[in-house]
């Protein structure tokens, strides 16, 4: 397991919260000014973010999608799961909002590959970016989307070269971001495969990868209440016994987010 | 400042404080110390330990409800081996109280973990008879006053420790089961554990928890929670642990008034990680301007009225 670094809760200050530019209408972004975390964040990391309102008490866990170059901000890129939701309350803060949130928490990606493809399905496109851009050599990057307009696509593309695929065939390959890789014979062998999505999504790349021996991380997603691994309300099974209760389910706030493949039963 | 008069004796254990972190909310601290001072707290009440490592339910064990949430965590733990080995020396580097909470499917379980904490330096044991999301244990001994009386009998047989038997507000009359456990030799009681309840996702058309029911807790249970405890205090004449839905000093007040001589703060740890903090902060100053130098002035004071 990689090591998990400190996390503090801190107050930020909202600096932008907008519904996405691309057509997918719940896909909202925003920005938070708190240097703290900031500062610490590495690419695959994620933050609570506490919504203050006592009819929803549970923080909120997102990935950061991006870090400002000066280091001050957070970007994350989240999507309203719904009506009455506490991410569709999210995005109805303001700009200029004090908010609270708890960060850096969990492990990251890790930062030493030379040869990478990062694979991302929908809301999990965006916690690869920054590791797209931290990464050194060559970067590729599979996205897969429902439909509609290819959000974040052209910010990836500036590092490296960017296949699509899109259940309605209306972006790139028609089908998943396997049959992307697939179709356009992306070759994964001596690459490390870095991904983040839906369970059906990393349960394939996970299948493929071990297929063909291709070093592959994934981040997995789980509900979680504390999100620093006390409650273990976000566990994942694990191959070998987890470090903390010692059954086989290793916590994904803490001993994860990001898992190699090969440790986790999906 | 001087905080000597938030000093409560429960059991003969001389705690700084009236108030501890309540049993799984809080693991055995070693999360939350990068957040708060666990040294401000009168006690941490770990969670709940078994003879041997269970594994807990499947996922999702969560979901959020208005004001409050459900769990069916299922009682995921590493066994009192590591626990002892690695948890208590963890604990004993802060000025804190050590409440370890022992869950078991079996009356051997649980008396395999009593004796195994034996000469282990902690404080008091919190026996878990109320968890609704296991199997089996937790709550089966819960729900009958025979029931209670006889495991709370046989547990005080082996432990060294003043023991707590953790009370299940799913019963048809809660003083019922606090008094089987006085009766049984417990040396004070606590509640409530989480009331059952259930969630459904109108859209995927199944249960929000793979265990389909989960126990509710959160500030949504506050009052029922209160009213059990009043109920007790009254009942008994061991002290109470009052807990259910306690996020601020307010709370933890009307806890003391109705007869709690401690409380515990559970899920408010999710979405505040000081609020143990915050409320030994909080009483503190509500004796002051209130005139009170000692808080068990405030103990029950609402029930003499």
């Amino acid at each position: 397991m990689l090591k998990s670094s400190g996390y503090i809760t801190f107050h930020g200050n909202l600096q932008k919260n907008v519904q996405s530019q691309s057509v997918e209408g719940n896909i909202y972004e925003l920005w938070i000014e708190v240097p703290d975390i900031a500062k610490k964040a590495m690419p695959g990391q994620f933050v609570s973010i506490f919504l203050n309102d006592k009819s929803r008490l549970l923080p909120r866990p997102i990935s950061i999608c991006s870090v400002s170059s000066d280091k001050t901000s957070l970007r994350l890129v989240y999507r309203v799961t719904g009506k009455g939701s506490g991410t569709e309350f999210l995005s109805t803060m303001p700009r200029g909002a004090k908010i609270d949130l708890l960060g850096p928490a969990g492990n990251g990606f890790p930062l030493d590959s030379t040869d990478t493809v990062l694979i991302g399905g929908g809301i999990g496109i965006p916690p690869l970016l920054e590791i797209m851009k931290r990464l050194k050599g060559r970067r590729r990057a599979v996205l897969g989307y429902k439909g509609g307009s290819p959000f974040l696509k052209d910010e990836f593309e500036v590092y490296g070269r960017v296949y699509t695929a899109s259940d309605d065939g209306s972006i790139g390959v028609k089908g998943t971001v396997m049959d992307a890789v697939l179709k356009n014979e992306i070759d994964l062998n001596h690459a490390t495969v870095m991904a983040c999505g839906p369970l059906p999504m990393l349960r394939a790349l996970k299948e493929y990868c071990t297929l063909y021996d291709i070093k592959c991380y994934v981040s997995l997603e789980e509900r979680m209440a504390c999100s620093i691994g006390a409650c273990l309300a976000c566990v994942c099974n694990t191959v070998e016994k987890d470090s903390h209760s010692c059954v086989n389910n290793a916590r994904v706030c803490k001993d994860g987010p990001v898992f190699p493949a090969e440790e986790v039963v999906l | 400042m001087s905080m000597s008069r938030l000093k409560v004796n429960i059991a003969g254990v001389v705690m700084k404080n009236p108030v501890t972190v309540a049993s799984g909310t809080f693991g055995s601290g070693a999360e939350y110390c990068e957040l708060t001072d666990i040294s401000k707290l009168g006690a941490v009440t770990t969670k709940g330990v078994a003879n041997i490592p269970w594994a807990g339910n499947p996922v999702p064990r969560i979901a959020e409800t208005y004001g409050g949430m459900l769990n069916a965590i299922g009682l995921q733990n590493p066994g009192i081996d590591v626990f002892i080995k690695r948890d208590v020396p963890f604990l004993k580097q802060y000025d804190t109280k050590i409440i370890v909470n022992v869950c078991g499917k079996t009356e051997s379980d649980y008396i395999e973990v009593v004796e195994k904490l034996y000469d282990v330096p902690v404080d008091l044991l919190e026996i878990n008879i109320s968890c609704p999301n296991v199997k089996e244990g937790g709550i089966a001994f819960g729900q009958k006053a025979e029931s209670v009386e006889h495991i709370t009998s046989q547990i005080k047989k082996y432990a060294k420790q003043p023991i707590i038997m953790k009370l299940s507000p799913n019963v048809t009359d809660i003083t019922v089961m606090a008094k089987a456990a006085q009766a049984g030799g417990a040396d004070a009681v606590s509640l409530i554990n989480t009331l059952t309840g259930m969630k459904i996702d109108i859209y995927k058309r199944c249960f929000a928890l793979a265990n389909k029911t989960g126990g509710l807790s959160g500030p949504c249970i506050k009052p029922v929670a209160l009213r059990m405890v009043y109920q007790t205090a009254m009942a008994v004449n061991i002290p109470v642990i009052g807990m259910g839905g306690i996020s601020n000093a307010e709370d933890a007040i009307e806890f003391l008034l109705a007869g709690a001589s401690m409380v515990s703060v559970g899920t408010a740890n999710f979405y505040n990680p000081g609020a143990g903090v915050n409320i030994v902060e909080g009483i503190n100053e509500y004796l002051i301007d209130n005139g009170f130098n000692d808080v068990n002035q405030i103990i029950g004071l609402s029930g003499k009225w």
